[in-house]
């Protein structure tokens, strides 16, 4: 069957939707976190009358605007593509995607629509207070609607609180609170909004640096830095926190990810992590070749960010795919604990998860009740394993792993760079004198890309580091794809280029010419 | 009806008011267009909707092909 599948039509829709993706998770995250940042500030104005806090929190509303508005409607083309290009996964998913992102446009529309208006008309035309709660619940309702959507994305890496009916070919929910609240999607969610509250006090402080290196507009950037570096600060201490948390999910859950984002192909007790490595190009698994030219190693932390504790086994690449090893349960004795499967002991049975899907209908249509429920409970048994019948061959579980693992490392390093960053302007801006660390605003200034580098390197990490799965263990792209040729989707992936590309010239364009007007005391809309 | 003409009058000054935000609306409807008259209608059809009328004939379809893509 899968020479009937444009295999380039697989590549093109994956880069395709990575392209989106990509472009619109760079609008989305400045949203998140400025919105924040403004509603304190205008807190700050609302409690002290001090009209320079006003004209602060209109400089920063405007550029929130400026940003919201390209920004808007760019993750709406996602979801073209699910029912263009990946119309088997859209059916497969059932409501379970579908009610998330139903409520996350219900209240994406209300909250940010209503409030957003108050937030930029309603300057002098409605009280302070009603003014203040618009500018809060602008921020709560953009926070909001990216929980829905984010929960509707640790679902596929983690599939709970549904049951497959072979009647429909969909999933059906049967417990919203386990998709709503699986630790998946909890840290998903903390850990991708405190990612936008980093990158929003990066913003702020870098531009107000830019002010500061010009000797325009002092007081104002000095306010706005001390607003945004004590955010940052904060917020960067929760996104390292919640990166633990999802780390320590990941191993549970997506114990392939975690050893592609530690390049580790054999596991062993008491792993430890890799701070910094280059890793042999042409490592292969089961090729005997040491994985690294070089790393620098910290004992056994792998175990204990896995596994809370520090004699932990971590599988490698190897075990994973051979199998037999026993996982770590704490709790469990290793007695007690079950080996798990080879990948090549999954393909067979997600085999037969989807020989028993035949047989079920082939038994229902001919009326033979008997064979029905035999194959139907066969289904069931076999349905945690269905998506590995759909692999060619066990290597095919294994996401690339030099892409997962640079760009992991690249995300963790910078993550602690800015926790620095930000301690490092505070302790200036206490001491009076961070006007004359030329070098400190420069480096500011400089750092507005690499946030957003580590927040798509991020994203690279948890999407590309789950591959082949569109979900986890149940659906892979190969079974998840449109069965279409590749020909529009290639002309909308540059349809798409060159839309973004535009879009972000347009942002870019419109923000500079704003940010060298500067404030102003009666601020624009 | 008070409230509706407050409401009105509230939404038209802001826009009327408006200097960076007039060419922000002017982005945004180019950008609608372009997502919604030309991507949507022109290289985005709903794949499933434009071969099958009923939800059943749909998940039969897709039924399918998870067996065949065996």
């Amino acid at each position: 069957m899968f020479d009937q599948i444009d295999l380039s039509m697989v590549d093109w829709a994956r880069a395709q939707f990575a392209l989106t993706a990509i472009y619109h998770w760079l609008f989305v995250p400045l949203t998140l976190g400025l919105s924040f940042i403004v509603a304190i500030m205008e807190t700050i104005y609302v409690r002290t009358g001090n009209p320079e806090w006003k004209k602060i929190t209109k400089f920063w509303m405007l550029l929130f605007g400026i940003n919201f508005a390209i920004g808007v409607a760019t993750g709406i083309i996602l979801e073209f593509q699910f029912g263009t290009n990946w119309s088997n996964y859209s059916w497969f998913v059932g409501d379970i995607f579908g009610a998330p992102l139903a409520i996350e446009g219900i209240m994406a529309f209300f909250l940010e629509s209503t409030f957003i208006a108050v937030m930029f008309f309603g300057w002098n035309k409605v009280s302070k207070g009603f003014h203040l709660a618009a500018s809060w619940l602008t921020a709560i309702g953009a926070n909001l609607s990216a929980l829905w959507i984010l929960v509707a994305n640790a679902w596929m890496q983690n599939p709970v609180g549904m049951k497959f009916n072979p009647d429909t070919a969909r999933n059906e929910m049967i417990n919203f609170w386990e998709v709503l609240f699986s630790p998946m999607a909890v840290n998903k969610f903390l850990h991708t909004i405190s990612n936008g509250y980093v990158i929003a006090s990066i913003f702020v402080i870098g531009i107000s640096a830019w002010f500061l290196l010009h000797h325009r507009h002092v007081l104002t950037a000095k306010r706005s830095i001390l607003v945004a570096g004590i955010f940052g600060i904060i917020t960067s201490l929760f996104l390292a926190y919640t990166g633990d948390g999802s780390a320590y999910t990941v191993a549970q859950k997506q114990p392939m990810k975690l050893a592609a984002m530690e390049g580790l192909y054999k596991g062993t007790s008491g792993a430890g992590l890799v701070a910094v490595g280059i890793l042999t190009p042409s490592k292969k698994p089961g090729d005997g070749k040491d994985p690294f030219l070089m790393k620098v190693e910290i004992p056994n932390m792998l175990s204990i960010l896995g596994y809370r504790d520090s004699k932990a086994f971590v599988p490698g690449v190897t075990d994973l795919l051979n199998g037999g090893y026993k996982p770590w349960f704490e709790k469990i004795p290793e007695e007690e604990r079950e080996s798990t499967y080879s990948v090549a002991q999954k393909m067979e049975k997600g085999k037969l998860a989807i020989s028993a899907l035949r047989n079920y209908k082939t038994a229902s249509k001919a009326g033979d009740t008997i064979l029905a429920n035999i194959s139907r409970r066969q289904l069931e048994e076999n349905f945690p394993y269905f998506g590995y019948g759909y692999l060619t061959k066990p290597e095919s579980a294994v996401p690339n792993i030099p892409l997962t693992f640079y760009s992991f490392h690249l995300m963790v390093m910078l993550g602690f760079y800015f926790i620095l960053l930000f301690a490092l302007v505070l302790f200036f801006l206490n001491r009076g004198n961070l006007e004359k660390q030329r070098w400190l605003l420069w480096l500011s200034l400089w750092t507005i890309p690499l946030g957003y580098l580590a927040s798509q390197a991020g994203w690279v990490v948890a999407e590309v580091g789950r591959q082949p799965w569109v979900i986890q263990d149940l659906l892979p792209t190969i079974a998840a794809i449109s069965m279409i040729g590749a020909g529009s989707v290639k002309t909308t992936f540059w349809i798409f280029a060159a839309l973004f590309t535009a879009l972000l010239i347009a942002e870019v364009m419109i923000m500079v010419r704003q940010i060298k007007i500067g404030p102003k005391d009666g601020g624009q809309k | 009806m008070k409230l509706l003409q407050g409401i009105w009058q509230f939404y038209y000054e802001g826009f009327r008011s408006m200097t960076v935000g007039r060419k922000l609306w002017v982005i945004i409807l180019i950008k609608l267009f372009i997502i919604f008259f030309i991507l949507k209608l022109f290289f985005f059809p709903n794949f499933l909707n434009s071969k099958f009328q009923s939800d059943l004939e749909k998940g039969n379809y897709v039924r399918e092909q998870l067996i065949i893509r065996n």
